[in-house]
């Protein structure tokens, strides 16, 4: 069976700059795959390789057996991978319902259909007393929920999230764990951008590691946690498992 | 204000409007009326790319210009109608509004601007130098029969103000409409956060091309509305960056991206403009322009979601009944 996503010596030049090279990893169907790695290690422009907001310098990127390399970010968009933003990118001028709307018209062009959609969508993050209220006035953590619902409500295969758990409380990063989890139950995969390491840890699959645009480390997040060129590179000691 | 009182706020305007002229007989003042009809329906127009879409463009002109000579030339040389040649300057001005789109929408912001100035610049240099279409010296329509098959009224200037309110009429219903539809959401999504909309699907230079194709035909409607009311065109009066901005700012100043905004926008705008001409005469030309300007500065300033904002922020209840309507 072809996993749902595979990534082949994916590299992201820009000028004399390497952003990403040989960056080679899968996803399954349903998994969850951590992606962490220092400031700077090339995440973001992973993401925005996979997301079509870069055209990868080489390599190939194959989204259900399909090349999506290269393609605009709306076309990968249509064949079911949504993403997030690391910085939340909300339409403001537009109620909470209406930003949802803007995902749920992807697969259902009549407007009525997908506010329908969009309630549910919201329901399922928890979000929907918020419905009629501007978008702007949420908080920073119901914001960055907003963009997990709104991504879920073009009803995805894959979802790429960016960060959702940075700046959030003890209780609110527990909340977006409990979400991603459910996202996982409902058979989409997510491939999750995190500093967050209690965040992340407990309910990934696999965890991907870079460093300086590399892959270092791809494997179970026990494994990871042990492995030195990880420790030394990123996690610090206090991520090593209790008896190594 | 529920959403029962807001129709009939609604029913009551368009009454009103329509008894106005019978009302009010003074010929000078049915003009203004006129203007300020006119006035709004380009502004609400504008509304559908600058307000929507938040694709500010100051070359409108362009649009309502090929609707005032495509009718014009078509009615002079084949003596087509000109209510035909409405629809087909509408369908000339959406075929070209899509192709200086396609290469204008590459560029973001004032650059777009900027651009559709260029536009309009360039539209009206090479009229000005094209012998058949006139030229710098203009058209001059020939003086058809009165009556509404030609399009021409000559005895009072009555019809004009009803085909000019039915024209704004239709404008706000397709505004209406596309504001409720798909494109609709998309249009707003793509002003707010561009690369979000993307990722969720939206393609922007469809979307785009959609908006400014529908404003384009809309505007040249009202080109075509003023070539007969006038029965005289130029470039200087139909293809100018000063005819561009006045479109805009009176979407602007009403508030973009609201269904009545451009309209109330008009009336105040058209009301400064008569106004100063009738205080100032020919020693005031152009006082019109210095209170434009101030204008611009004051709302750009304290009031940027215009008068529409500054009344629904004022009275709540009426963005309540807006939020009623939201589905």
């Amino acid at each position: 069976m072809t996993p749902l996503l595979q990534v082949e010596r994916l590299t992201k030049r820009f000028g004399g700059l390497t952003a990403n090279e040989d960056v080679t990893f899968t996803v399954g169907e349903g998994e969850i795959a951590g992606l962490i790695g220092p400031n700077g290690a090339g995440k973001t422009t992973v993401f925005n390789s996979l997301a079509g907001f870069f055209a990868p310098s080489a390599g190939s990127i194959r989204f259900r057996g399909q090349e999506i390399a290269g393609l605009p970010p709306e076309a990968v968009a249509a064949r079911g991978v949504a993403r997030t933003f690391q910085i939340v990118r909300i339409f403001k001028g537009m109620t909470v319902l209406e930003n949802v709307m803007v995902g749920a018209l992807l697969r259902h062009r009549a407007v009525p259909e997908a506010a329908a959609r969009a309630r549910e969508a919201l329901r399922f993050t928890g979000l929907e007393r918020r419905a009629a209220d501007p978008a702007g006035r949420l908080t920073v953590a119901e914001q960055k929920r907003l963009e997990v619902t709104r991504a879920l409500a073009t009803e995805p295969r894959l979802l790429l999230l960016d960060e959702v758990m940075a700046g959030l409380t003890a209780s609110e990063v527990q909340e977006a764990v409990e979400m991603v989890r459910r996202i996982r139950d409902r058979g989409i995969a997510c491939v999750v951008v995190e500093h967050v390491m209690e965040g992340i840890m407990p309910i990934a699959d696999r965890m991907l590691v870079l460093e300086r645009g590399r892959l270092i480390a791809d494997g179970p997040p026990q494994a990871i946690a042990n492995d030195p060129a990880v420790i030394a590179a990123y996690l610090g000691e206090e991520y090593r498992a209790p008896g190594a | 204000m529920s959403r029962r009182a807001g129709t009939a706020a609604l029913l009551a305007a368009l009454l009103l409007a329509a008894v106005f002229p019978l009302a009010v007989s003074r010929p000078a003042w049915q003009n203004t009326a006129i203007l300020m009809l006119m006035a709004a329906q380009l502004g609400v127009a504008w509304n559908i790319l600058g307000g929507y879409a938040g694709q500010v463009s100051l070359g409108h002109a362009a649009f309502f210009g090929t609707g005032a000579y495509v009718s014009s030339l078509l009615s002079m040389r084949l003596g087509l109608s000109p209510w035909l040649g409405m629809l087909a300057g509408a369908l000339v001005a959406s075929a070209f509004a899509v192709v200086i789109g396609w290469p204008c929408f590459r560029l973001k912001g004032h650059y777009f601007a900027m651009a559709t100035i260029a536009v309009v610049e360039i539209v009206q240099a090479v009229v000005n130098g094209w012998e058949r279409l006139g030229g710098a010296v203009g058209l001059y329509l020939p003086l058809a029969e009165s009556g509404f098959a030609g399009f021409v009224f000559n005895r009072s200037k009555l019809p004009y103000y009803y085909i000019a309110l039915a024209l704004l009429v239709l404008t706000l219903a397709v505004n209406w409409l596309v504001a409720r539809s798909r494109t609709g959401y998309y249009l707003r999504a793509i002003k707010d956060e561009p690369d979000a909309a993307r990722s969720l699907g939206v393609s922007l230079t469809r979307y785009k091309l959609q908006a400014i194709a529908l404003s384009a035909a809309l505007a040249a409607m009202g080109g075509t509305l003023y070539a007969q009311k006038e029965l005289f065109i130029d470039p200087g009066s139909t293809l100018s960056t000063s005819l561009s901005i006045k479109m805009s700012l009176v979407a602007i100043l009403g508030g973009v991206g609201t269904l009545f905004g451009p309209v109330i926008g008009a009336a105040v705008l058209t009301a400064i403009e008569e106004g100063s001409r009738v205080l100032f005469g020919g020693t005031g030309r152009g006082t019109d322009l210095v209170v434009y300007g101030l204008l611009i500065v004051l709302f750009a300033v304290y009031q940027p979601a215009g008068i529409m904002g500054w009344i629904t922020g004022r009275w709540p209840g009426a963005r309540a009944a807006r939020r009623e309507e939201e589905p």
